[in-house]
């Protein structure tokens, strides 16, 4: 299959000196679930912000679409990001407007500054809003306000404002992390069919080793702003786990294929 | 050990309290402060007030005059409080770290708002004496910088609180700086503004009487004209018009309030 993503020898340090990435490596081909594991402060999230460069790396190269993102113009970096949707932990609602305008933000990055700045948007794509929003299960809260909804609606609305982007590729930054088991579920669940069945690719951070163990396709794994794993689900072993959160056997939980292995 | 940290506590407030205690003491002896002269004197004063500032049915003949002053006050409050809102807006999102545009203009932009900020309504009124004069334009302008700088650090903050995460999601769309600004910013933090504005206008009227004071315009040159003529009933009969249309406006802003949040 045709690689998407690829990330050259990605570097970020920080005015402060602290190194958050070093050296990263890694290609992610159409239609893969990824998702990248690794300890809190690992570089997890400023990883994901060096792919659509709301942050800027400090070195190396990121080839999206056949599109060199360091190395195009403000403008073409916009058309660059509409084709990355992103998912965020805290959902980054605009609270007090409904969820279709929620969701429609998603066509901002395709209309000229006059009609964004006025909220023109065609009949075709209120209707692919509306459609977008039935298929996340949420037909009856479409004109409800955003923070009337719970944590896993907003985070749908979330979702839907990122597929209404027509992305090729889903960029989600710990989208369950403050969802409760249920929800997560959910969330999960659309992330992984939207990845089947309309062939999007999905890269996700997570902090639960079982849902990646259980969802993705292929396994990053980051410790220290480096690469220390990356291989498919069915070849991740325990000691793979350890290592790339650094602990002693025994001291994760858990569950590799069905058995009791942490 | 714990009760070494209890007791480390409590000698600490003590010694505050007797810091606190001690301050006071020195300051009224400099100043010859004696607090008996000063409890006894309040009866008097009130004794005073009730005598002599109490508004007589003479005195409502000048209260077409007065009302017309007082209109002028509140209007001129409100338009300089609204037209620095607006330039503040501005401001504020050059100056706010979620939107502004570079290092340079966010730090010009919160350094003139500091500026304006920290002098106060008083000291521009008299300054602004010398260029515009004894007129309605100085007081004008004189609540139209005090407000300016006090709103743009409040919308900053506002902006930066409200909107930030909803700016990061807009610019990762591909949306343009203008469509972020007035799809999320705007949306996201047009009540808190409106807020802010509203306790601004409230301020302002109150300080409008002090320029009018100072500038020898509006209803605060009424009242000093009135009492320093010795007229108390009529001067009464001002202060009851401004405590008036202080609470409803105080009232009327509080249900805006209410509607909006």
């Amino acid at each position: 299959m045709k690689t998407l993503l690829e990330v050259k020898n990605v570097s970020k340090q920080f005015g402060n000196g602290t190194k958050a990435l070093s050296n990263i490596d890694f290609t992610v081909k159409e239609g893969e679930f990824v998702s990248i594991i690794g300890p809190s402060g690992a570089g997890k999230s400023t990883l994901l912000r060096c792919i659509n460069r709301m942050i800027d790396a400090t070195s190396g190269e990121i080839i999206f679409d056949n599109d060199h993102v360091y190395k195009v113009n403000k403008r073409e970096l916009k058309k660059v990001r509409r084709k990355i949707g992103m998912v965020f932990q805290h959902y980054n609602l605009v609270n007090r407007l409904s969820v279709i305008e929620n969701a429609l933000h998603g066509r901002l990055g395709y209309k000229s500054t006059l009609a964004g700045i006025l909220g023109l948007y065609s009949e075709e794509e209120k209707l692919q809003a509306a459609k977008v929003l039935q298929i996340l299960g949420l037909e009856d809260q479409i004109y409800k306000r955003s923070d009337q909804l719970s944590g896993g609606q907003k985070q749908r609305v979330g979702i839907a404002r990122a597929l209404i982007q027509n992305p090729k590729l889903l960029l989600c930054d710990e989208p369950i992390a403050s969802l409760d088991p249920n929800s997560s579920k959910v969330i999960m669940d659309h992330l992984r069919n939207i990845c089947s069945s309309m062939g999007i690719t999905v890269v996700v951070n997570l902090h639960q080793v079982d849902v990646a163990l259980k969802y993705s396709d292929r396994i990053i794994g980051v410790n220290g702003g480096k690469v220390v794993f990356n291989g498919t689900t069915q070849n991740i072993t325990s000691n793979d786990i350890h290592q790339i959160y650094g602990s002693d056997e025994g001291k994760l939980i858990f569950d590799l294929g069905g058995s009791h292995a942490g | 050990m714990p009760a070494d940290v209890f007791a480390k506590k409590r000698r600490n407030s003590l010694l505050l309290f007797l810091l606190i205690g001690a301050a006071t003491a020195v300051s009224i002896i400099i100043t010859e402060f004696s607090i008996a002269k000063g409890v006894s004197s309040v009866p008097k004063a009130i004794q005073w007030s009730l005598s002599n500032f109490y508004p007589t049915k003479d005195s409502l003949i000048k209260l077409p005059d007065i009302l017309i002053k007082l209109k002028e006050t509140l209007l001129i409050s409100v338009a300089a409080t609204t037209i620095a809102g607006i330039l503040a807006f501005a401001f504020a999102i050059l100056g706010s770290n979620t939107t502004r545009v570079n290092g340079f203009f966010g730090g010009f932009s919160r350094g003139i708002a500091v500026l304006f900020r920290n002098i106060d309504v008083s000291i521009w009124a008299l300054v602004l004496l010398f260029s515009f004069g004894q007129s309605s334009l100085t007081g004008y302008f004189a609540l139209f910088f005090g407000s300016f700088g006090f709103l743009t650090r409040a919308f900053i903050e506002t902006i930066d609180e409200v909107s930030s995460s909803s700016v990061e999601a807009l610019q990762t769309t591909g949306a343009s700086y203008l469509t972020v600004i007035s799809q999320s910013v705007i949306p996201s933090t047009i009540p808190q503004m409106i807020s802010w504005v509203l306790f601004m206008i409230e301020t302002n009227i109150r300080n409008a009487t002090l320029v009018g004071l100072l500038t020898g315009s509006g209803i605060g040159f009424t009242f000093n004209l009135y009492y320093k003529n010795l007229s108390y009933d009529i001067a009464s009969l001002v202060v009851i018009t401004i405590i008036i249309s202080i609470i409803s406006i105080e009232l009327i802003s509080n249900y805006v309030r209410r509607v909006i949040l």
